[in-house]
């Protein structure tokens, strides 16, 4: 399967500090990627790495453009969507707000909030800061679906939401999927279960595995590697 | 050769051979023109050189908390004008005691490190509370209380815009006077070699280290179960101790003390003399307050000179103002030479084996908390 | 109970002067992590301009002042700016460096000042009704001071305007509580950092003009000291609140006012007032907790 952004040789560095060394995969052109791994393995760093978001070196290549040494906001509008860790909503600014600041082309789809989280838009005048988890990530992800992108970075989307929540958001998160490629940080193999088709596993800052998800979830790599044995991860 | 050059012994051999060579100056009859305002032997280009020694003695201590600890303080000028104004203020109280001149001035420079001492703890324990910009700004009021509480002779103490002068009658005869100016010289020059090994045993301790490892990761070091809280206020102490030792030449070497040097601007012209030298060098502190220093006092001259006199205003009102020639020179050194003069001599040798630890000053990093 | 209102009104109008330069400071730490030391050149030189302008177009006469007014208002923004531009931009996200060159540009700008118009104050004329009193409940208080307290309103009120109605003024409430997930909205926030030192400067600009009124002179060192009050006003009113701003900036003078009138020790009070701040409250009055 051709690629839509490949890293070679990414390293990341935060306050002085190594945080990702010598890092190269490839994101596949279709579907969801899962960037696995432990907890402060440097998968957070990794992608805010590819988004210029941290110090970097090595090559980013973006559908033939590399983008290793732009800024971020050109990084993004080369068409790729961010949803962060802590969703990072503008909790001083409302609802609608927060998604007017995101529209970044002439023709933002608006209708997709409606279709995919209605209870935003009774909510776009509520200060977004005072939103529950779940809500607040509904605005991170309706600020990168609304767009025209061409790729999608989801980090740890699920984390610290409640079951209900989950579903919606992995509801909404297959239906971005059918529409464009995917990196996905996740922590809940389940959903990444339901979700991916292929696995990148970072450990120590580096990829130690790659290969294609269900093969993984069902082996005992995932215990090596994250920790965890797939009989407990449902709970 | 070289690598006897950057060995311990080789590096202690230059450094004597450079205090020695400073050492003989006012035996020396060397006259660079345009540089000194006269042969090395005469008292005008001795005092110009000793009050440069002072400054970078000033910027060494500055280093301390600027360039190894990654605090940005704008009241270190405050430390300074407490040892110069120390000295002159209790002179004049202990004249009338009625001890012998010499207890007198030792008491007075012992009386006055230990105010710096209090003064310096008290402000850096307040200071310290908070980080980043709020710490530069905690230690910018405080200084500009001292210079406020100076200006207006508070106590009748501080004499105001007048200033305080030193009482000559308590101090000892040999460094009174102009004929006694090589002897100022070689105090400031003694002064600068003591702040600079001071600077070097704090550096080389084990508090040296964990305040610098603090300044790049702070919660590393908490997690080895070391407060920077208490490491930082000792390095902002000492610093203030060393500060007010440059005070103390300063004072006897100017024989006056006035508001000037307790203001803001005279702590931001420090900042300007140890980025201008290199961030993270001890020789950076040093070379660039005497460059600093030598530059100030040139460009006065130059702007009264005549052929500037002549030019268009555009050109000659610029040029006749040091702090602005100074001002922009800072402004280009940390946009295009962010190591500063020591960081490009640094890049010159490189290429030829030369020291390998001229990484990037870590302290020109985000300091936003 | 006259002198109480007296020192109230007239904490008030220098609280309004200090507003007028801690604005923009406090709004461009907010979003640019840049603490400016350029601010008081900007307002310095605004006033020397000013006056220039001013006293040509009628010496100490309404126009002439209003016209001085403009003159330092546009000639703040666009300093700023191109400090910005030229300085500032190039060392983006770089702070401490950025924190640096605003340090050499205030120094030598200042220089540059007392090479053009001398070091010492100038004496300036305003129109005559400034200069007089109005008898408030017994106290008669300075009517430059109202001119000061109208001047500082329309500029709250014009900024917090462009802050809740522009699309700009949303990138930039945005940026001050995130700036890093602004970029990652594909947001060139540099853009917005130049509109902020503009809006700063131009209200530093217009209190240059304003502060040559109150204290009656024009000097290369108005912008300085007025500077070092401004940082305390922004540091207690909490870096990058606007409204923190206005209301430590009233505080402030009005605290320096009556510490100065009953026992001769404003500054003190100030200085004092900051420890408690820090101390309590290390964020200020209405800072956020930034992550």
């Amino acid at each position: 399967m051709s690629a839509i952004l490949t890293a070679r040789g990414l390293s990341a560095r935060i306050a002085g500090q190594q945080v990702v060394e010598d890092v190269s995969f490839d994101v596949a052109a279709q579907g969801v990627t899962a960037l696995l791994g432990r907890n402060g393995v440097g998968k957070s760093s990794t992608i805010k790495a590819l988004l210029g978001l941290t110090e970097r070196t090595g090559e980013v290549t973006f559908d033939g453009t590399r983008i290793d040494r732009m800024l971020t906001h050109r990084i993004v509008r080369q068409g790729i969507a961010y949803v962060p860790e802590d969703r990072e909503v503008f909790s001083q600014l409302t609802v609608e707000e927060n998604l007017r600041l995101a529209e970044r082309d002439g023709a933002p789809n608006r209708a997709i909030i409606g279709e995919l989280f209605p209870e935003l838009l009774e909510r776009a005048r509520q200060q977004a800061g005072t939103l529950s988890g779940g809500q607040q990530q509904m605005v991170s992800l309706s600020r990168a679906l609304m767009n025209e992108n061409r790729l999608l970075l989801v980090d740890e989307p699920t984390k610290g939401l409640a079951p209900l929540i989950v579903g919606t958001v992995t509801k909404a998160l297959q239906a971005a999927a059918e529409r464009m490629p995917m990196l996905l940080v996740e922590q809940n193999l389940q959903v990444v279960r339901d979700l991916a088709h292929t696995v990148i596993v970072l450990s120590g800052g580096r990829v130690v595995h790659t290969g294609p998800a269900a093969e993984f979830l069902d082996s005992e790599l995932v215990h090596r590697h994250l920790g965890v044995s797939t009989d407990t991860e449902a709970a | 050769m070289r690598s006897f050059l950057s060995s311990r012994w080789g590096k202690l051999a230059i450094g004597v051979v450079l205090v020695g060579f400073a050492a003989m100056l006012p035996l020396l009859n060397i006259h660079i023109p345009g540089v000194l305002p006269g042969p090395t032997y005469t008292p005008g280009a001795l005092s110009v050189l000793a009050y440069a020694m002072l400054i970078a003695a000033l910027a060494l201590s500055y280093h301390l908390i600027f360039g190894v600890a990654g605090m940005l303080s704008f009241g270190h000028a405050m430390f300074f004008a407490a040892g110069a104004y120390g000295l002159g203020i209790l002179l004049n109280l202990l004249a009338p005691s009625g001890m012998p001149p010499e207890a007198v001035f030792l008491v007075a420079i012992v009386l006055t490190l230990v105010v710096a001492l209090v003064l310096g703890n008290l402000v850096g324990a307040l200071a310290l509370r908070v980080t980043g910009i709020s710490f530069a700004m905690v230690t910018l009021a405080f200084a500009q209380a001292a210079n406020v509480m100076i200006r207006r002779n508070t106590g009748d103490l501080t004499g105001g815009e007048e200033g305080v002068r030193l009482e000559a009658s308590l101090v000892p005869e040999a460094l009174v006077g102009v004929v006694n100016t090589r002897n100022l010289y070689w105090l400031a020059l003694g002064i600068l070699v003591l702040v600079y090994l001071a600077c070097v045993w704090i550096e080389r301790s084990r508090l040296g280290h964990v305040v610098a490892a603090a300044r790049e990761n702070e919660l590393r070091v908490t997690v080895l179960g070391l407060r920077p809280y208490t490491v930082r206020l000792f390095v902002f102490g000492a610093a203030a101790v060393l500060a007010a030792v440059a005070g103390i030449g300063f004072m006897l070497l100017q024989s006056s003390a006035t508001p000037r040097i307790s203001t803001a601007d005279f702590t931001l012209t420090l900042l300007v003399i140890v980025v201008l030298g290199g961030v993270g060098y001890r020789w950076g502190a040093i070379v660039g307050g005497i460059v600093y220093t030598i530059l100030d006092q040139r460009l006065a001259e130059l702007a009264s000179s005549s052929w500037i006199a002549e030019l268009p205003p555009v050109l000659h009102i610029p040029l006749s103002e040091p702090l602005f020639i100074l001002g922009m020179l800072f402004v280009l050194v940390v946009m295009f030479a962010p190591g500063g003069i020591v960081g490009i001599s640094h890049r010159l040798t490189k290429g030829r084996g030369g020291k390998k630890d001229a990484a990037e000053p870590a302290v020109l990093q985000d300091l936003e908390a | 109970m006259s002198t109480v209102l007296l020192l109230l009104i007239t904490g008030v109008g220098l609280g309004a002067l200090y507003f007028l330069v801690a604005s923009g400071l406090s709004l461009i730490y907010g979003l640019m992590g840049v603490l400016n030391f350029a601010h008081g050149s900007f307002l310095t030189l605004s006033g020397f301009l000013g006056w220039e302008v001013g006293r040509r177009v009628g010496d100490g006469t309404w126009l002439g002042l209003v016209v001085g007014m403009l003159v330092g208002l546009v000639a703040g923004a666009l300093v700023a700016a191109i400090t910005e531009l030229v300085f500032i931009r190039r060392l983006y996200n770089r702070h401490i460096e950025q924190v640096l060159v605003t340090v050499g540009l205030g120094l030598a700008s200042v220089a540059l000042f007392e090479g053009i118009w001398g070091s010492d104050p100038i004496q300036i004329s305003v129109p005559g009704w400034l200069r007089e009193t109005t008898e408030i409940l017994g106290s008669h208080i300075p009517n430059d001071r109202w001119l000061l307290i109208g001047a500082a309103v329309v500029v709250l009120a014009l900024i917090v305007l462009f802050l809740q109605r522009t699309s700009y003024g949303l990138v930039i409430r945005a940026g001050v509580e995130n700036r890093t997930m602004v970029t990652a909205l594909g947001i060139d926030v540099r853009r917005a950092f130049t509109i902020v030192f503009a809006i700063g400067g131009a209200a530093a600009g217009l209190g240059g003009v304003l502060a040559s009124v109150y204290f009656g002179t024009v000097s290369a060192h108005q912008g300085t000291s007025l500077l070092i009050y401004a940082f305390i006003v922004t540091v207690i009113g909490g870096l990058g609140s606007l409204s923190g701003a206005a209301i430590a900036s009233v505080l402030v003078a009005v605290i320096q006012q009556f510490a100065n009138y009953y026992w001769g020790i404003g500054d003190l009070a100030i200085v004092l007032a900051l420890a408690v701040v820090v101390l309590v409250r290390p964020t200020g009055l209405m800072g956020k907790v930034k992550h």
